[in-house]
């Protein structure tokens, strides 16, 4: 552990000093599981007979090649599209291939958190900011930070999977020469063989034990994009057969021998533990097994998943009371006065003279809201775990594969090397499945069972009381008009902290200010003479964590929205304004295209009306245009229009498919959606409460992907922000009613 | 015990008469496509046909299938030709996929009653089907191509 501790204290020391200005860092000493390095390849350990591995993502036996996928897939495409990176190169094709989920190790540590943790817009791209991103790089290196998320999986992967891939090919070549006498230089490959010039074929899985005999031909170097058999070009995801024909498996159809149901009932009153209960009713139920008390809740064994929900309902529980506000109403009191300088997270960006710009002309002012929302992807949260006296085994889908090892050894003692990981397809995400409720009372309930495998699934219920929030925010934006432009705009909100949260219950805490509160505050890239961004970090609130587009999520929808009131304010068109404004030539672009496509001509009058905002958020720029109709039954979303430039569209109809999929989140959850506290639970607990977009209100969505940005980006998340001040200054348009809270259908109806 | 028939195959379980036909195919048959979302009619996650009718069987008690005749997608018909499933897979309708089977059991229901439906109609129908990751564009599409296949095929 001497090693480790080491670089624990050296990867804090860069994080909170040099990285000082950028985005929260955890000190990572508590949660190594202190196996390895990142230049460590993990495969090598458990690789069978004559076979080979050339890095932690290609592994060839004599019966089969398997492809590492690092990310965990929650829906994303994460499962098709990184294999296909390495096939791409290796000259394999779909079917030539088995496809694995990363294990736990710092060789898959996430090169793509460099950008965004670095303390530097994304379009600057000047020599300072990509020193400090390389450092970034660095310091994420030695923590070996494992985990899906930021938009990653293409920034993350796009060079390394395809490095990975022309190793493998070149190495393969490398020992084919050897076998046959043949210069490397006269071989070629396709379809899964090293072709010799006089066409004998010699299949991959006939070379792994002559390739392990030799080194591996690392300078190789991944093909130029024009060379592309399907990167790039419309293609089949590989998931998508499997899941269509309801073959694929989810963690929650994971069946094992011997494995008996468990549910449970944990303290709403979020982290608090249990103080007594009453299992009298549920112990005669049938199908249960036993009754577990746990450190924040009870649970139920039992030898069906239904009989075990329905039995631990009817265990009657005493809860120590919150550690939060009881009452929605006081969480909000609780922000309104936080905006003072104790709470003062960081002032991100200052430019000109903020005070003096305020004063001259015309002064705007607005207070913007965002509530609580839960995540709630369609699989609850479940796992399996087996506990016996060597460790603990885990079936599970997470993003955060180390850190599970941490979570689960810590509630239950071990050493989180004693706890094997293995992750599973996964029912959707957007956040949730990096919190650890699921894995951590799974632990402590296998603890009490062992030797039995044991098959947690929370009811909806349970899953919407658990789950660990969206932040909620309140934004407090003043600007000043002067002779038909923006003279000044000071942007602060305050908020709750959705990554210094989730970074402490990852057993890596940071005292850094949370740079996600910067996020679609600081980056905006009009030019306004005077400009001030600024977070203060409410205490003492609901936990909160990371919700699809993490702080965009909130400060888009202020920023955006605000930026339309002074648009507004000064007489301009919100379209032609916004692109006049913009700074980033390839940024202005994308609010051009969106124009284009939307044959953006001013207002459209008759009860329509358009909106548009331009985020960007993981370093994607991405604008979208909302159409609305003021009906007599309420606001009806017609079309929406939507450009972003993630510089290499790798995987096309993927790429319109999360697009789209980021527009029906953003609108849906603005529309309807919040968590609010009463007694300290949340009062929502199923869809009927927190529906989000139905498929009767889902517009026209037609997207168009840029690649003009200098790096490869991501679109899981970017295209959430634009969303809801897009559909908010769409429903001003139309009617001439500024809505400045979300959900909106507390302010409007929709139909 | 209790016996009904599970995609043309006779079954007899040993459970409660109140337990949900969901969690009969899910944990005592080991038929997985019918997925637990939400329990209370709210997601469509759940979607079988039971003697032919589509309905949520989170809300279908074991008791009152017995004797009838459940089919789950692992069950349908000449499944790897199937129009709806065929237009699913050509659309790349899934993300997650966690939801998907639900819709693609509703969807065929839908086109058994309208062979041809309107956006409206395909709304109307389809909207007590949840899709968390929003692929309700594609959903859209892939019914319609659905359609067009089936009219071919007669």
């Amino acid at each position: 552990m001497g090693h480790m501790q080491t670089l624990s204290r050296r990867a804090f020391v860069f994080g909170s000093a040099a990285i000082a200005g950028g985005i929260a860092f955890g000190a990572y000493g508590s949660a190594e599981a202190a196996t390895g390095t990142a230049g460590d390849n993990p495969l090598a350990a458990r690789l069978g007979p004559n076979s080979v591995t050339f890095n932690p993502w290609v592994e060839i036996s004599p019966d089969k090649i398997t492809l590492i996928a690092q990310h965990a897939d929650i829906g994303q495409g994460v499962g098709s599209v990184q294999p296909i990176m390495i096939a791409e190169e290796m000259d394999l094709d779909p079917g030539q291939f088995e496809i694995r989920f990363a294990g736990p190790s710092p060789a898959y540590f996430n090169t793509g958190f460099a950008d965004e943790f670095a303390p530097f817009v994304a379009a600057d791209q000047s020599p300072a900011a990509e020193e400090a991103r390389a450092k970034t790089l660095e310091w994420l290196r030695q923590a070996g930070l494992q985990m899906t998320g930021g938009s990653s999986t293409l920034p993350d992967t796009y060079d390394k999977l395809r490095v990975a891939g022309a190793v493998a090919r070149e190495t393969l070549k490398a020992a084919a020469a050897k076998r046959s006498g043949v210069a490397m230089a006269d071989l070629r490959t396709q379809s899964g063989h090293v072709i010799l010039p006089n066409g004998t074929k010699i299949a991959y899985v006939d070379l792994s034990a002559d390739a392990a005999k030799i080194p591996p031909v690392l300078d190789a170097k991944p093909r130029d994009p024009s060379k592309w058999r399907m990167l790039g070009k419309p293609m089949m995801r590989l998931d998508v057969r499997e899941k269509v024909m309801g073959e694929l498996k989810f963690g929650i159809d994971m069946k094992m021998d011997g494995m008996l149901y468990a549910s449970v009932k944990l303290n709403p009153n979020k982290g608090q533990p249990l103080k007594s209960y009453d299992a009298g009713k549920a112990r005669a139920m049938p199908g249960v097994k036993k009754i577990l008390e746990i450190k924040n809740g009870v649970a139920v064994i039992a030898t069906n998943s239904w009989y075990a929900m329905k039995a631990v309902d009817a265990i009657a529980c005493e809860w120590a009371p919150s550690a939060y506000p009881a009452e929605q109403a006081d969480h909000w009191k609780v922000l309104e006065s936080s905006f003072k300088p104790e709470f003062l997270g960081k002032e991100w960006r200052k430019i000109g003279d903020i005070e003096a710009g305020l004063k001259t002309g015309k002064l705007v002012e607005a207070e913007y809201r965002a509530p609580y929302v839960a995540h709630q992807p369609l699989e609850p949260l479940n796992g399996i775990g087996l506990v016996t006296d060597k460790g603990m085994e885990i079936w599970v889908g997470h993003q955060s594969p180390r850190f599970v090892q941490w979570v689960a050894a810590t509630a239950i003692g071990l050493k989180p090397e004693q706890v094997t990981f293995h992750n599973q397809w996964s029912g959707g995400s957007f956040g949730h499945r990096l919190e650890y409720e699921n894995v951590r009372v799974l632990a402590e309930i296998a603890n009490q069972m062992k030797g039995t495998p044991i098959k947690l699934v929370f009811s909806r219920e349970e899953d919407f009381l658990q789950d660990i929030p969206r932040q909620i925010a309140i934004a407090r934006h003043r600007g000043s008009i002067d002779k038909g432009k923006i003279l000044a705009a000071d942007l602060q909100l305050a908020s709750t902290t959705p990554l210094k949260g989730l970074l402490e219950r990852s057993g890596t805490p940071s005292k850094d200010p949370d740079g996600q509160l910067a996020a679609g505050l600081w980056n905006v890239y009009y030019d306004i003479p005077n400009f001030r961004a600024a977070s203060y970090e409410a205490q003492g609130l609901s936990p909160s964590t990371t919700w699809r587009s993490v702080g965009a999520s909130t400060s888009g929808f202020f920023t955006e929205s605000f930026i339309d009131e002074l648009i507004h304010a000064a007489g301009l068109d919100p379209m032609q304004a916004r692109i006049a404004m913009c700074t980033v030539p390839h940024y202005r672009k994308v609010l051009e295209t969106v124009a284009e496509m939307s044959d953006w001509k001013g207002p459209l009058g008759n009860g329509r009306g358009r909106g548009v905002a331009f985020v960007e958020s993981f370093g994607t720029p991405t604008a979208e245009v909302v159409e609305v109709t003021a009906t007599d039954r309420g606001i009806r979303i017609d079309k929406v229009w939507v450009a972003v430039d993630v510089g290499k569209v790798v995987d096309p109809v993927n790429f319109e498919n999360q697009v789209q999929g980021g527009v029906v989140w953003g609108l849906g959850h603005a529309i309807n959606c919040e968590l609010t506290y009463a007694n300290g639970a949340v009062q929502q607990t199923n869809y009927n409460h927190h529906e989000a977009m139905r498929i009767y209100q889902c517009p026209v969505i037609e997207v168009r992907g840029l690649e003009n940005d200098p790096k490869v980006r991501g679109v899981g998340e970017p295209p959430v922000p634009p969303a809801a001040p897009a559909l908010a200054n769409a429903i001003f348009a139309a009617t001439g009613k500024r809505i400045r809270e979300m959900p909106f259908n507390k302010f409007i109806d929709f139909v | 015990m209790i016996e009904l028939t599970v995609n043309g195959t006779k079954r007899q379980v040993d459970v409660v008469a109140e337990m949900p036909l969901l969690w009969v195919l899910r944990d005592e048959l080991g038929i997985t496509s019918p997925k637990y979302g939400c329990g209370v009619a709210q997601c469509g996650a759940c979607t079988v046909q039971i003697d032919g009718m589509a309905v949520r069987s989170c809300q279908s008690h074991i008791g009152e299938v017995a004797g009838k005749s459940v089919v789950t997608l692992e069950g349908l018909e000449k499944k790897e030709q199937h129009p709806v499933l065929q237009a699913w897979i050509e659309h790349q309708v899934p993300q997650c996929g966690y939801c998907q089977t639900g819709q693609i059991m509703q969807a065929i229901s839908l086109l058994d009653l309208i062979s041809n439906p309107t956006d409206d109609e395909i709304n109307q129908v389809m909207s007590g089907n949840l899709c968390r990751c929003g692929t309700y564009p594609r959903i859209r599409a892939a019914i319609h191509a659905a359609a067009a296949k089936k009219m071919a095929e007669k």
